[in-house]
């Protein structure tokens, strides 16, 4: 493999990995946020007690996936320039703002915070205490709206004009400057969709964890007889303490599912006017047609494995619904992969010069089985959480003394293996829309193409072997890590929260308050 | 600077090890709640660094390759070092991700000694502004010796900073400690500067700041013998400082000169985005620094508000064992 693969390689499995953790801390800051506050003002001490666990039950495995989010974070910044470089000089007048913008404005702010929240248990007033965990949920939800409006300058360049003297792009005054990259109508539509996307991830985590144990103490309770004193605490950990978690889960899931869908069909109808080959190759839409369809199950022909179309054949179809999701029109036409790329090779021209000056034949499609799959996954993964939300409120029904736990281990294991699901629906969304745009690394406005780079432009001059070193290191570092944080989170869940203490006369629990005396 | 004494205090795990896992971690606690705030600065620094030079950064990040590769695994694993040491109660563990923090200390200083040292003596960058040295190339001697400066002198300011922030028999071993790195760090930072002055400074100006720096250090043996332990951390803290500027203000108007034909060289002016965009960080900084400076500030005196109300002898350690204990009850329930 050329350094050029190489480096396309290291950069998708670094940022895969990078993904894996940062919805989680977003979703999960936002979350924990949520949990403190209603502890903090709960007037009920059963509920305040509660929360105050359950805050703090989230809150250890908060802290260990923030770390490593850091980490692989630092690696996502450095890369631009080591394997990247020729991208960094073509981009970097504009690129680097948005970078730049978000060490200042948020991972201060969620460091800094994060550190206050940790270590300021009980040694600040309580309400302080409390803002400091949502300065960091607001940190990292502005880290993310800062990301993806570096991203999308890369999807859809705005607010930048070239430079013909440099040949480099360069924020341009007169489009707006860095306010047009901020206020960028791709990064407007990406912003909700990602982040709803960690809400997702974070509301799956929280009802999965809190279903595990919800059902373990509901089976206990029912072991040890529910006259029994022992019996008698199992039932409450189960109904007071994890069933309300639970449904807040399921509540975060719900939201966020709804933000999802508006966000991901407006994404789709802007991405059919900025990136149509994006869009085509998502469905494998081959050649220029009216009411197309949405497949559910194609295959290829031999070369399914490339940006072929040859034999492509859609087995199930429902009529209509990719012209629906580009345009809201049932009979739109829409462009097909081949007519496209065709129109590309005019427009862009059929060779392009690599970074040594070499000309290079250019294929304007993206990997369609790639594209096609990964739009799928998205998709079909992220429908698992929708069960989950289902299958847990049913199963936690009913209200005040009549409120339902289960004792279900179908549904027990049903919600563990959920809890990854909305990862892989993450990661798949993220290949989808970064492979999709290919051969491209920053795609030209329609509106106005002069910015553009493709991918084999801004690679760096390093030699393979070097690459190559990198990519297995990171691999391999990566890997152990990722043992190691499974492990913390797998033990750090499967501890729980610790049971209350009720007085037998009040049936209040014993430790009502966030903060500690010493 | 700040990262100067984490990685210092992190080198000292391993003047410690005979003591075991506990007062290692005593050791590392004195960084516990500032050390990631230190780590933000070297990211943002970077980020700037791609905003406000982009093909500076282009140039060096391509062209230290594997120096960057090797700093970025320390600055990943560092990371989880600090996170994750205090995770699990066990000895072996945190002796595991000792072995990380004193790897962690020494190699960032290194390898940001020997990529300073080829900066300032420059490298070849061929017309494309692609850097032709290679790996064993940047190993210089010149190189070589500002790695070492850079690890002496870390390691000089993050015992005096220990010093300051610890008790007992450990602030006695970091006393004795720093009286004996103060002469090697004296011997090779002289060497360095003159060196740099004698070679690669353009211009006498310089003399000034490298003056200071050498006097600074000077001044660390008699302060440190006396116990005037702020006194000493202000002399090293100055000393690094003064370096920096004399490294810098030597090298001005180049950021990365080319050795083999001075018209490939990066200077401040062909390096940097256009002024548009260096106007635009600039406001930004100027809104965003004090704002990021008030809170950090305010983090510092919430912790230090409990110190006085409590009227405790010992600031550092004590109130961090306080911090400790707190975070403890709070998410470690067994």
């Amino acid at each position: 493999m050329e350094a050029l693969d190489l480096a396309r390689w290291q950069f998708g499995i670094t940022t895969v990995y990078h993904f894996i953790f940062v919805p989680l801390t977003i979703g999960l800051s936002l979350l924990v946020a949520i949990m403190q506050t209603r502890a903090v003002f709960s007037k009920d001490p059963v509920r305040k007690d509660a929360w105050t666990r359950m805050t703090k039950f989230f809150g250890s495995m908060l802290i260990v996936n923030f770390g490593i989010g850091i980490a692989t974070g630092i690696v996502q910044e450095f890369q631009f320039g080591m394997n990247w470089s020729e991208y960094a000089r073509y981009v970097g007048d504009v690129f680097g703002a948005p970078l730049a913008l978000e060490g200042l404005a948020a991972f201060f702010l969620e460091s800094v915070f994060l550190g206050l929240w940790i270590f300021g248990w009980g040694k600040m007033p309580e309400k302080i205490h409390l803002l400091t965990i949502w300065a960091v949920a607001v940190g990292t939800t502005l880290s993310a709206y800062f990301i993806i409006a570096a991203n999308s300058f890369m999807q859809h360049p705005v607010g930048a004009m070239l430079n013909p003297e440099t040949g480099r792009a360069e924020l341009d005054p007169s489009q707006g400057s860095i306010l047009a990259v901020l206020t960028n109508v791709t990064a407007m539509a990406a912003f909700p969709h990602v982040v709803s996307g960690a809400w997702l991830v974070a509301g799956a985590f929280l009802t999965g964890v809190a279903s595990w144990h919800m059902v373990r103490h509901h089976n206990r309770a029912r072991a040890l007889g529910l006259d029994t004193e022992e019996g008698q605490e199992q039932h409450l950990a189960a109904r007071d303490l994890y069933r309300p978690t639970v449904r807040f889960g399921v509540v975060a899931m719900f939201i966020s599912a709804l933000v999802l869908v508006v966000s991901g069909d407006f994404q789709a109808k802007i991405m059919f006017e900025q990136q149509p080959m994006k869009m085509a190759s998502a469905e494998a839409h081959c050649d220029t047609d009216s009411e197309v369809p949405f497949s559910i199950l194609t295959v290829g022909g031999p070369n399914a494995f490339s940006e072929d179309c040859d034999g492509v054949t859609h087995l199930i179809e429902i009529p209509y619904v990719t012209s629906i999701l580009a345009t809201n029109d049932p009979f739109a036409e829409l462009q097909g992969v081949d007519d496209l790329n065709a129109q590309y090779k005019e427009q862009f021209g059929e060779t392009a010069l690599d970074i040594r000056g070499n000309e290079v034949e250019v294929d304007y499609r993206p990997n369609l089985f790639v594209t096609y799959w990964s739009f799928r996954l998205m998709m079909g993964l992220a429908a698992f959480s929708g069960v989950l939300a289902l299958w847990a409120l049913w199963a936690t029904r009913g209200k005040g003394d009549k409120a339902r736990t289960t004792g279900s281990k179908l549904f027990q294991w049903f919600a563990v293996l959920s809890i990854p699901m909305p990862f892989f629906a993450n990661s798949a969304g993220w290949v989808f829309t970064e492979i999709g745009r290919q051969p491209w690394v920053v795609h030209p406005n329609p509106l106005d193409p002069t910015v553009r780079l493709m991918t084999l432009q801004g690679v760096s001059a390093n030699p393979g072997w070097m690459v190559l070193t990198s990519l297995v290191a990171f691999t391999l570092v990566y890997g152990v890590l990722a043992v190691i944080w499974f492990q913390m989170m797998r033990k750090a869940a499967l501890k729980g929260a610790p049971l209350a203490k009720r007085d037998p006369d009040t049936g209040e629990p014993d430790t009502p308050t966030l903060s500690f005396d010493y | 600077m700040l990262e100067g004494f984490d990685f210092g205090v992190q080198m000292n795990v391993a003047t410690s090890w005979k003591r075991g896992p506990g007062t290692r971690g005593t050791v590392l606690r004195t960084i516990g709640p500032v050390w990631d705030g230190n780590e933000v600065w070297v990211i943002t620094g970077g980020a700037l660094l791609f905003a406000a030079f982009p093909e500076w950064y282009a140039t060096l990040f391509s062209g230290f390759y594997l120096a960057l590769l090797l700093l970025l695994l320390v600055l990943i694993v560092r990371v989880c070092a600090f996170k994750w040491r205090d995770k699990v109660d066990s000895d072996r563990w945190r002796t595991g991700w000792d072995v990380v923090h004193v790897i962690g200390g020494f190699a960032p200083a290194l390898l940001w000694g020997v990529a300073f040292g080829n900066i300032v003596a420059g490298v070849s960058i061929d017309e494309n502004r692609w850097v032709t040295t290679t790996l064993l190339e940047l190993l210089n001697p010149f190189a070589l010796l500002s790695g070492l400066v850079f690890v002496l002198l870390f390691w000089l300011h993050g015992t005096l900073y220990l010093t300051l922030k610890i008790e007992g028999p450990l602030r006695e071993d970091a006393n004795r400690w720093a009286g004996r790195l103060a002469w090697p760090a004296i011997v090779a930072g002289a060497a360095f500067l003159l060196w740099f002055q004698l070679a690669h400074s353009n211009t006498w100006l310089t003399l000034i700041p490298v003056a200071v720096a050498a006097l600074a250090l000077i001044a660390v043996v008699p302060l440190n013998r006396r116990r005037r332990e702020g006194l000493a951390f202000g002399a090293t803290t100055t000393a690094i400082a003064a370096a920096s500027i004399a490294l810098f203000g030597g090298l001005f108007p180049y950021v990365m000169p080319a050795v083999n034909d001075p018209a490939n060289s990066l200077t401040v002016a062909n390096a940097s985005s256009t002024a548009h965009t260096l106007t635009v960080m600039l406001v930004a900084l100027c809104v965003l620094m004090p704002i990021v400076l008030a809170y950090t500030v305010w983090t510092y005196r919430v912790f230090r508000h409990r110190v006085r109300d409590e009227d405790s002898p010992a600031p550092g350690s004590e109130l961090l064992e306080k911090a400790k204990q707190g975070y403890r009850e709070a998410f470690e329930q067994d």
